[in-house]
């Protein structure tokens, strides 16, 4: 197969789990997990006769999202009913958006990398609508049966639905890792793929170069991490390009990825696809902003990662570190608090960069779960800028940080690295080594400097812990000249 | 005297004046229940135990001195309405067990003024129905004539009030649920305007339609009733946070000057003489206490009942598909895929009516419907609204029949779903336009079957509406059933 003959079209559905403390239309707790359907009401389990009450938290975070991805929000907005029969669904239909969503034509801006070149692309945003979850299916095969927990039922949703801008597997998985981190930034999702809270489903189609309209779409469900979204569309690339390259036409359909297997498999063509039968939701009153209500929401959006990267860079960190750093949340937030407390941005950065990101690369120790706090890592940067232990030292002192945590000073003393500056020390040390050395110091002032390098380890031998090298070079010069 | 017959503020006198306890009140209906029910089988569930509990709990209430409006008050409700622990079946086989785990937020506020619950009264299927036939369980009859029927969907609630079987009762109504079964027990019923009472607990049919209101034994007595559950609710989205006013205020005012506006198309062809009759001489009687009456139109009226059974019927087949057969209710045993479980569950549990409507509105909306039924059928709802609003430009009240015949009987229609549909044409814009009506008693035809009137209020009016019907009824003379 050519594979250059076809040019992919990719769209995307992004359903990201909103970090509420509540569900969207009751007051159950959204925190992930719990025993089985121990977060539900009547509510939420579709008891006759309960109604949904919008969460105005949801409503303002679906807002920030719209935000943060530069859409347009719609003044006002509508839900609507989404009906269909499944276990998981208690009421038989999803609350949703239809024709007013809260967000529109956003667009977001991304950076990749194709065969080793850095590019650039804008990824324009349809819209951005609220909805709620589903709960989930276990099923006991071994009994034959199958049992429904509705804990994640009404768990808000937003799903942002892209325009078919994309053009390949690294675009798309450059757009989900961007969109991740403006989610995470605007604070409205924990973007945790693994978990859920980050769901993607691809739409896909190719088409020749001088064709004018798009080819037939494949829709891939429920992808749960950037890989699988870069092999499932990779896979589907290829797959529809056989079909064509064979005189076969690609049918609309439904598929799902098979990660083991690394293939997409047919799931239900558009024949058996539902009739949502979508109509406004009687239970819930439009949402109506004014400019006052938007702007407050616009105040509420926190720093967003292209306002740290410029910060950052006006602190005088590089580009390169810098966007290291930007692209991920919670290693910025870290880099921020340790600033916080030791104001040498630089400096801090440069042990970040340089120490920390090694160790996590290594795999030592990872961010989400630190064995040190961000101010005792500004700690040890500060002890090694003001020579309480020596560079060499701290990267001894981190190694300790990371394999069992603790504050640097305690770790510095404990392995004898802490310098005490204790200039009598210095003083006396110098005094004894000259007097022991009589011969050496004799070499040395009739012009033999090679003895220095000699007398220099005497006094490092003794004042270990007490001063650096350069303070005991510089004292012993002084003291030599002296003579 | 019986004092089942009595009056709300009668018997709040005599429990007040410790002329009669809240025991012997509950026990006077409940031995009336035991004696006539069987006759007229108003109540599907009659709630002894709970009731004489409730009567000792409101009499140290009133001992204490400190009784409301209902203390001690025997009322009925009806079996869409959800009550904590007791069966609410909403008189479908698919309920048939149901107990729900909450109370509607009606039940709570009656609670809290400790009125004392006689049972759960039957009903139309899913308060599908205005004839109280296509109850599962309880097919009430009229108590002026028990070959007749109670008119629905609220007929065990109109029955149980006209046969002094409770001291009044709770019903809903959607599109005239309330006020034809009124009509045809010769009692008085009130449908608040749209989001007065909170619908939180009451098993939806039509959720922008639905209202829960009173139904007793004349507009006072409705007032009083009303006092108790109107007002904003955090669980009602559509509840209005609108002021809730004394409703018997106005009760005892002049009418004099009032403008009554009597529209042309509800007095036309398919109104039997009798009631025209019997609604022109009481537009006549308000004429003669200074009432100015306000001829006008509704050019719409021809094509509401269209309207209204498609927004209903698309409505409710959303809001049933909740019964699945999973969560609760009735679950076939046969079959062994999820697709048998809920076609079997549903084609079991659900009647022919609820069946007929569902399968309507699931049309209405289905993908390329939509627009020819229920898009059409909003936009006579905007139209409708907007007649409305130009007649009460001019009009403080409408006056129009609240059915177009007396009570049938009970073998007669049921065969014809459109014939009934369309006996629905005088009550079912006011749901529509989310107005306040009263059904009051207004005469009898030949046989001695009462007659009712309608008088519509403006959005939030009901005050004014309560003082008119109570007006006319002060010199109305009520032929009470003789059952």
């Amino acid at each position: 197969m050519n594979m250059s003959a076809y040019i992919p079209v990719i769209g995307l559905e992004i359903h990201a789990e909103l970090l509420t403390k509540s569900k969207v239309f009751c007051t159950c707790s959204a925190e992930f997990g719990g025993d089985k359907n121990t977060r539900c009401c009547p509510v939420c389990s579709g008891m006759p006769g309960t109604l949904p009450i919008i969460n105005q938290t949801a409503v303002e975070y679906a807002v920030k999202a719209g935000f943060a991805l530069g859409c347009g929000i719609n003044k006002f907005s509508v839900f609507d009913r989404k009906n269909y029969f499944y276990p998981d669904l208690p009421k038989a239909y999803q609350i949703s958006q239809l024709n007013l969503p809260l967000c529109i034509n956003g667009l977001v801006p991304i950076e990749y990398e194709e065969n080793g070149e850095k590019k650039t692309k804008n990824i324009r945003i349809n819209r951005i609508h609220l909805e709620e979850d589903a709960g989930k299916l276990i099923h006991d095969d071994l009994n034959g049966v199958s049992l429904a927990d509705y804990n994640r039922c009404g768990i808000p949703l937003i799903e942002i639905v892209t325009e078919p801008d994309i053009g390949s597997a690294e675009e798309a998985k450059a757009f989900v890792e961007k969109i991740s981190l403006l989610l995470q930034y605007a604070g409205v999702c924990d973007c945790k793929m693994e978990q859920g809270s980050l769901r993607c489903d691809v739409n896909i189609s190719i088409m020749k170069p001088t064709d004018t309209e798009f080819g037939t779409r494949a829709e891939i469900k429920n992808l749960n991490s950037i890989k699988a979204i870069g092999r499932a569309i990779d896979f589907e690339i290829y797959r529809q390009g056989k079909l064509l390259d064979m005189g076969k036409r690609v049918i609309q359909e439904t598929r799902r990825f098979d990660d083991n297997r690394g293939e997409t498999k047919s799931m239900r063509s558009k024949e058996d696809a539902h009739d949502y039968r979508y109509f406004p939701e009687p239970d819930i009153l439009q949402v109506n902003f004014t400019d006052e209500d938007l702007d407050a929401i616009r105040a509420k959006l926190p720093e967003m990662p292209y306002e740290r990267l410029e910060r950052y860079l006006k602190n005088g960190l590089n580009e390169t570190d810098a966007k290291i750093i930007v692209n991920q949340k919670i290693l910025s937030d870290f880099f921020d608090s340790a600033v916080k407390a030791y104001n040498n941005p630089k400096s801090v950065c440069n042990f970040l960069i340089g120490e920390m990101m090694r160790r996590i690369n290594l795999g030592e120790v990872s961010l989400d779960n630190l064995p040190f706090t961000a101010e005792q890592f500004a700690k040890l940067v500060e002890m090694a800028d003001t020579d309480k232990v020596s560079k060499n030292d701290a990267k001894s002192v981190f190694r300790t940080m990371c394999e069992k945590g603790g504050d640097p000073e305690e770790i510095a003393k404990a392995e004898g690295l802490l310098i005490s500056n204790d200039t009598g020390k210095v003083a006396e040390v110098i005094e004894k080594v000259l007097a022991a050395n009589e011969k050496a110091v004799a070499q040395y002032t009739g012009g033999d400097q090679k003895v220095f390098g000699f007398l220099m380890g005497q006094c490092t031998k003794e004042l270990k812990g007490v001063c650096t090298p350069k303070v005991i070079k510089e004292e012993l010069e002084k003291k030599l000249r002296s003579l | 005297m019986d004092i089942t017959s009595l009056k709300i503020r009668d018997m709040r006198t005599m429990l007040d004046k410790k002329e009669v306890s809240a025991s012997e009140l509950a026990d006077a209906y409940l031995d009336r229940i035991n004696d006539i029910d069987g006759k007229l089988e108003s109540y599907i569930t009659v709630t002894a135990d709970e009731a004489h509990a409730a009567a000792e709990k409101a009499q140290q209430v009133i001992n204490s001195g400190e009784a409301s409006a209902l203390t001690g008050i025997p009322l009925a409700i009806k079996d869409n309405i959800c009550t904590d622990g007791v069966k609410t079946t909403c008189a479908s086989k698919m309920l048939e067990d149901f107990v729900p785990p909450y109370n509607a937020t009606v039940m709570e506020k009656l609670n809290a003024q400790d009125i004392v619950m006689l049972g759960k009264t039957s009903m139309d299927e899913f308060a599908m129905g205005g004839s109280t036939q296509t109850s599962a369980f309880k097919k009430t009859k009229n108590p002026y004539d028990l070959g007749r029927v109670p008119g629905g969907s609220s007929g065990g609630s109109a029955s149980a009030v006209g046969a002094s079987l409770c001291a009044a009762a709770l019903g809903s109504d959607t599109g005239g649920s309330i006020r034809q079964p009124a009509s045809f027990c010769g009692v008085t019923g009130l449908k608040p305007t749209y989001g007065r009472v909170s619908r939180y607990g009451l098993v939806a049919f039509a959720s922008s339609l639905d209202q829960i209101g009173p139904i007793a034994k004349d507009a006072h007595d409705c007032a009083i009733i009303l006092n108790a559950i109107s007002g904003y609710d955090y669980h009602d989205g559509t509840s209005a946070k609108e002021n809730v006013p004394d409703f018997t205020a106005k009760i005892g005012q002049s009418i004099s000057g009032m403008k009554i506006a009597v529209p042309k198309e509800f007095y036309a062809e398919g109104i039997d003489a009798d009631v025209r009759e019997a609604v022109m001489k009481a537009a006549k009687w308000y004429e003669s206490q200074g009432a100015v009456l306000v001829e006008c139109s509704m050019p719409s009226l021809k094509y509401a009942v269209a309207a209204y059974y498609l927004i209903a019927s698309a409505e409710a087949s959303s809001n049933l598909s909740r019964y699945d057969g999973i969560k609760y209710g009735h679950r076939s045993d046969k079959g062994d895929s999820y697709n048998d479980l809920i076609c079997n569950s549903r084609s079991e549990g659900f009647g022919d009516e609820v069946k007929r409507r569902i399968l309507l509105g699931n049309y209405a909306l289905s993908s390329g419907y939509y627009d020819a039924y229920y898009g059409k059928a909003m936009a006579l709802k905007q139209r409708i609204r907007e007649e409305y609003e130009s007649i009460f430009k001019n009009c403080d009240i409408i006056l129009t029949p609240t059915a177009p015949t007396v009570a049938y009987g009970v073998n007669e229609n049921i065969s014809d779903p459109a014939k009934m549909y369309q006996a629905d044409i005088c009550t079912v814009t006011v749901n529509i336009a989310s107005l306040p009506a009263i059904s009051t008693p207004c005469g009898y035809d030949e046989k001695g079957m009462p007659i009712g009137m309608s008088l519509i209020g403006r959005r939030w009016d009901e005050a004014t509406i309560i003082q008119a019907a109570d007006a006319y009824e002060k010199q109305f003379e009520r032929v009470p059933a003789k059952i």
